[in-house]
């Protein structure tokens, strides 16, 4: 399925989610990297040793849950945005859901946008609390949204052009 | 300017095997020459706004043309470096003489060692009307936009779902232009998954084993009409589809740009897994022709990260042939294969490896 559309299932997404009790303790990175190629750069950006050295290159990357506080530099730093971070601590019943983001234009705090699935569906219109810029040189935007609970693990982009694009 | 240039290592291509090659070659000591066809080394690597794979020693994490500035200062800032931009290479002699076009002249230089990094080009494939203005090739669309700042339409299908098709599409997205689809037609994305991720989490849908069975439209594409391919890739009456689209992009892979290689002479080999038609060579990257050494796609259409060390491996190669480093070359060569293996061990190198097998084992090469 992966292979043939580039969505990742939900067997795939299991493969790298921590336990629900994990996810209600705070930010965690989720580390959505399937494919065996050769790339390491989150393993030098975890400063947490998290994630662990790779013995070869083209291993997928390894994630302790529990060393991981989710600061995120990894998701800025993985050339395939392919990591996220997601806070189900946020409230009783809204998480925050951090996905990499490089197209224009960038979301402002509180700007409302509309939450795409792995597949590009439309899941909701969530609120921006928080944008990080990746910096002169790494120029990779984190965008913080703010999801319903049961979303946390579902929304992982936003609709280009902004709300008035949504169908 | 003497009628004859005199340089000890001539590099025929400033793209990231041919810098490579030149730096690494200049640091350790020998006089390097870099002809380059475009007004600006870099090759594509001035193109891709994404970030890299493969790890630090590649520069993995940094974007494509961010790389591309740091081969170039590397080579500015050293003084054993001279680049020819706006040069191009048209043949290699039999007395080692290679003659080149450039500032309006017919330049003659006189090399102790060759290293051909020309690169590759891209293949077209044959539908109705490919011929209409608004069908572009993946590079040409990458040079529009990425050097020119110039969109070239309003919404694309894209052919290919390998890595070029794919960033390609994701470039385009990020330079606000829609794309329809990409279709592939094989039966699974040939690039990089999370490349295929990213692409299709902002709704653009990506589908396996469909083919285009032709492009209409007056004075430009106007449309295409896609279609599904069964198990034995043949179209499955009924599935047709069509996309209003004014742009088709084709990223169905590439060719080493080998002309030169064949016209030295150097004994050539047709390997699949290696995209075509590439010179016999050993271990170090010195072909059949003594003295000229290829690398990057030349010698494989292979990954900008492993062309880049490839490059490296073949100025070490080279310089080391003229007697510089040799205390410290073996050491370097050694480093710069263990990277290649390293790269290549994956899934994702498989390819390449079985290519160079065969490529070594039955071409009769110096190993």
């Amino acid at each position: 399925m992966l292979n043939k559309t580039g969505i990742p299932t939900a067997e795939d997404v299991k493969k790298v989610s921590p336990s629900e009790d994990r996810l209600k303790k705070g930010p965690v990175a989720i580390i959505e990297c399937f494919q065996e190629i050769p790339c390491n750069p989150c393993t030098e950006a975890c400063k947490q040793g998290a994630i662990q050295p790779m013995e070869d290159i083209n291993n997928l990357p390894k994630l302790d849950f529990d060393k991981c506080n989710g600061c995120g530099v990894c998701l800025s730093r993985c050339p395939g945005l392919a990591i996220f971070i997601v806070d189900a601590s946020y409230s009783d019943t809204e998480a925050v859901v951090r996905i990499p983001f490089e197209y224009l234009p960038v979301p402002q705090v509180s700007d409302k946008v509309v939450g795409l699935s792995r597949a590009g569906e439309e899941l909701g219109v969530f609120e921006v609390i928080k944008v990080q810029s990746g910096g002169q040189k790494n120029k990779t935007y984190t965008l913080w949204l703010v999801v319903p609970n049961d979303l946390a693990m579902d929304v992982r982009s936003i609709r280009l052009g902004g709300v008035r694009h949504a169908n | 300017m003497p009628k004859v240039k005199e340089t000890e290592i001539l590099i025929v291509g400033g793209g990231p095997a041919g810098l490579s090659a030149a730096s690494a070659a200049a640091n350790l000591g020998a006089s390097v020459l870099v002809l380059e066809r475009d007004g600006k080394p870099g090759g594509q690597l001035i193109k891709q706004t994404h970030k890299f794979f493969g790890s630090k020693k590649q520069y993995a994490g940094d974007r494509g043309y961010q790389i591309g500035d740091l081969l170039i200062e590397q080579c500015g800032n050293n003084p054993n470096v001279e680049v020819w931009t706006d040069t191009t290479a048209l043949g290699i002699y039999e007395d080692g003489v290679v003659t080149a076009e450039g500032q309006a002249k017919h330049l003659k230089i006189n090399p102790k060692k060759i290293i051909v990094a020309t690169g590759a080009s891209e293949k077209m494939i044959a539908f109705p009307n490919n011929d209409l203005p608004g069908i572009y090739g993946a590079g040409a669309v990458q040079t529009l936009m990425n050097v020119h700042g110039i969109v070239p339409g309003k919404r694309v299908l894209m052919i290919g779902a390998g890595n070029i098709g794919l960033i390609v599409s994701y470039q385009l997205m990020q330079a606000g232009v829609e794309i329809a689809a990409i279709i592939e037609a094989a039966p699974t994305i040939g690039g990089y998954l999370v490349h295929a991720s990213k692409i299709q989490r902002a709704g653009v849908p990506i589908l396996t084993s469909h083919t285009i069975t032709e492009a209409y439209g007056d004075e430009s594409v106007a449309g295409a009409i896609i279609c599904k391919l069964d198990e034995s890739w043949q179209p499955v009456s009924g599935s047709e589809q069509d996309l209003k689209v004014d742009v088709i992009c084709l990223a169905v892979g590439l060719s080493p740009l080998t002309e030169l290689c064949f016209q030295a002479d150097c004994q050539m080999k047709y390997v699949s897994e290696l995209s075509g038609h590439v010179p016999v060579r050993n271990e170090y990257l010195e072909t059949t022709r003594p003295g000229l050494y290829v690398a990057g796609d030349v010698s494989g259409v292979e990954e900008a990260s492993s062309a880049m060390v490839e490059g490296r491996l073949a100025g070490i190669s080279a310089a080391c042939s003229l007697g510089y480093g040799e205390d410290i070359a073996p050491k370097l060569q050694a480093e710069a294969l263990a990277e290649l293996s390293e790269l290549r061990a994956g899934p994702a190198g498989q390819k390449t490896l079985r290519g160079i097998m065969n490529l070594m084992d039955k071409g009769g090469a110096v190993c």
